[in-house]
């Protein structure tokens, strides 16, 4: 076992792949020479040259337009995209094409393709380097949206998603990169798709979230814990397809929910998870199902700003301690 | 890397097309026969036993003889909604056709996932087409790479409208193929309208082939109507691309003989006059002046060629009418592999 960041536990997951499959590619804006812009493709192009690590023009759409096509003949891209802020022109490929050629083609293609993009605000990026877009592709069948949170699943959800047989948007959040350190073992092994780790146990209020918040809602739980409030944190790991069972187990220890994202609270992901307790689980709710989100405006850059927009540790504390209290 | 222009559309009594007598009759077969096909799509639609139907009356020479320039099944093809005639070259069938117009469980394209002419076939490495317009030149490029890396002698040829060169995917597809110089064929069926805008309101240059410059790719203007001109095109760009010479982007100049679907109403935006234009440049007619010019089209031989397609089409039909849909619990397979 050796000690990784997030970026670096991607940059491992990245070469081991490359190494271990002649079809895994990896193409976008300056993943060759430059390394990637946070250093996760840095030394591939050394190893792999550029047929295999393809430094692109400045073209979303035709960086994911050209990745499906290599899927579709039989290679295994991984597409970054600078900023997950930047993703828009490709949208049309992505939600027309990656996600429904499987289906519109009776099964016959298939798009195994990764598109890996740093999400999230809480680096001070302004409206541009700080969206949280999950919740748009959450909303497509055919695709697979995926957010580690630590550098052990970092690699092995990446693993996992360019081994997977159909497209997987991969969002890395930026706060993690370098700031979160890990435990990650040096051979290879996946994280398999689809399933949340609870990352504490605790008997009074569920906190169900994913990525960097779930940094803060571990520190809200260590927080609480003097206060005799005992948390429980759920990790969802994958956002589509998403883990209802461990979400449930969860919620009939708790019987209280408190759903937590950085995105905004409209439509967020958090309003589906809300929204399946409330259906499935109503009889084991003893309080409302809670939501911590951001304000439905978009990221600004003054950090006074920014932090009046994005929830963060106080806010969940506060939301945890009255639910607790319900 | 050097780039040809050529405005003047090549004539095909000019240029040496090797096919042999056969293989002339049997252009001229694939062109009717996808004619036939068309015809009686519009028929079926008129008597309300298709929902929709969507034309390629008038573009057969430029979609037969590019297509009949490559490898079925082992070149890559992303055709686009009206490439009946591509399809039909490369090997799908009569009855393919209308399995997939009736929306049948055995349609080889979607299974009736899909609307008619979105056509598909694994077999044939023909990509599966989608409505959206020109999202699949990106990823003709991205096939082409990926044979580039395996190191195959395969090429990929990508068809679109007129209309397509208007979005950012083509930009972003040819100048990308270009950096790369990959074997991809950029084929642009350029009938003059994307549904009721004229090219002029389209594009500031006269024609699409002219784009090619930018990209430092040739571009070839061809007579879309005259089916040898595009075979001989093609064929020569699809030697180019197999000898890792890089892209070509062919603009075949073709005349839309009917509106742009069974939902439009050209009327609205066409003049009588260009209509009855648009159809003396019907490639049909023109070929079978050429073959009886050399003596290989007669009366009798046409008559039996016409009353065989007949059969063929009637035949699918009724082999598609009768054939079931596909069953309800389909509709939730294959939105992830199993």
């Amino acid at each position: 076992m050796a000690e990784r960041t997030v970026v670096e536990a991607i940059r491992d997951a990245l070469a081991e792949e490359l190494r271990r499959d002649w079809r895994v590619i990896v193409l976008g804006e300056d993943v060759g020479v430059h390394g990637g812009v946070f250093r996760a493709t840095d030394g591939l192009l050394a190893e792999f040259g550029p047929q295999r690590v393809i430094d692109t023009p400045l073209a979303e759409l035709g960086i994911v337009g050209t990745a499906i096509g290599s899927a579709l003949n039989g290679l295994r891209p991984v597409a970054e995209i600078q900023f997950a802020d930047y993703i828009y022109p490709a949208m049309d490929q992505i939600m027309n094409e990656a996600a429904k050629l499987r289906y519109r083609s009776n099964g016959a293609f298939g798009c195994p393709l990764v598109i890996r993009a740093p999400y999230g605000p809480g680096v001070h990026g302004g409206l541009y380097h700080s969206q949280s877009v999950e919740a748009f592709f959450c909303h497509v069948p055919g695709l697979k949206v995926v957010t580690p949170s630590t550098p052990y699943d970092a690699k092995g959800l990446l693993k996992a998603a360019i081994r997977d047989d159909d497209p997987v948007l991969f969002f890395e959040h930026k706060r993690t990169y370098r700031r979160v350190r890990g435990e990650v073992p040096e051979g290879d092994y996946v994280v398999p798709i689809g399933r949340a780790a609870v990352r504490r146990r605790g008997r009074h209020v569920s906190v169900i979230t994913y990525g960097a918040m779930v940094h803060q809602a571990l520190e809200a739980a260590a927080l609480l814990a003097p206060e005799g409030i005992e948390v429980e944190v759920v990790d969802l790991r994958t956002l589509l397809p998403w883990d209802r069972e461990t979400v449930a187990a969860s919620v009939a220890r708790t019987n209280k929910v408190v759903v937590a994202h950085e995105d905004h609270k409209t439509l967020g992901v958090g309003a589906e998870i809300a929204a399946f307790l409330a259906e499935e689980l109503f009889d084991q709710l003893d309080g409302p199902i809670v939501r911590v989100a951001a304000a439905d405006t978009p990221v600004p850059f003054a950090p006074t700003l920014e932090e009046a927009v994005v929830p963060g540790t106080r806010q969940l504390v506060d939301a945890i301690r009255r639910l607790a209290a319900y | 890397m050097a780039h040809q222009q050529t405005h003047t559309p090549a004539r095909a009594e000019a240029v040496p097309h090797g096919l042999t007598d056969i293989q002339l009759l049997d252009l001229y077969r694939l062109m009717a026969l996808s004619r036939a096909i068309d015809e009686r799509m519009w028929v079926l639609q008129r008597q309300g036993k298709l929902p929709f139907a969507v034309t390629g009356q008038g573009h057969e020479a430029a979609q037969v003889g590019s297509a009949y320039a490559l490898r079925p099944g082992e070149d890559w093809v992303l055709p686009y909604y009206r490439d009946l005639g591509v399809v039909l070259t490369l090997g799908m069938t009569a009855r393919d056709v209308f399995l997939d117009a009736f929306a049948r469980a055995d349609g080889p394209s979607s299974g009736g996932r899909q609307m008619p002419a979105h056509y598909a076939c694994r077999r044939l490495n023909i990509v599966s087409v989608s409505s959206p317009v020109a999202t699949q030149l990106p990823q003709a490029a991205g096939v082409a790479l990926a044979s580039k890396l395996k190191g195959e002698r395969v090429v990929t040829a990508c068809y679109f409208g007129d209309g397509a060169t208007s979005k950012g995917d083509f930009h972003e597809a040819l100048n990308f193929a270009a950096i790369h110089r990959l074997p991809v064929i950029f084929f642009c069926e350029n009938n003059g309208w994307a549904i009721s805008v004229p090219l002029s309101k389209q594009m500031p240059v006269a024609h699409v082939a002219e784009r090619a410059r930018a990209y430092n790719l040739p571009g070839e203007w061809v007579d879309g109507t005259d089916v040898l001109a595009v075979y001989t095109c093609m064929r020569a760009a699809v030697e180019r691309a197999r000898a890792g010479e890089g892209p070509t982007l062919i603009e075949a100049r073709v005349y839309r003989l009917t509106p742009h679907t069974s939902d439009d109403d050209e009327r609205r935006y066409r003049s009588d006059a260009e209509r009855a234009e648009a159809r003396q440049h019907d490639p049909l007619p023109r070929f079978e002046r050429l073959l009886r010019a050399r003596g290989l089209l007669d009366d009798a031989l046409l008559a039996t060629l016409q009353e065989r397609i007949a059969r063929e089409v009637s035949e699918a039909v009724a082999c598609a009418e009768a054939a079931p849909p596909p069953a309800p619990s389909e509709a939730l397979r294959h939105v992830y592999a199993a």
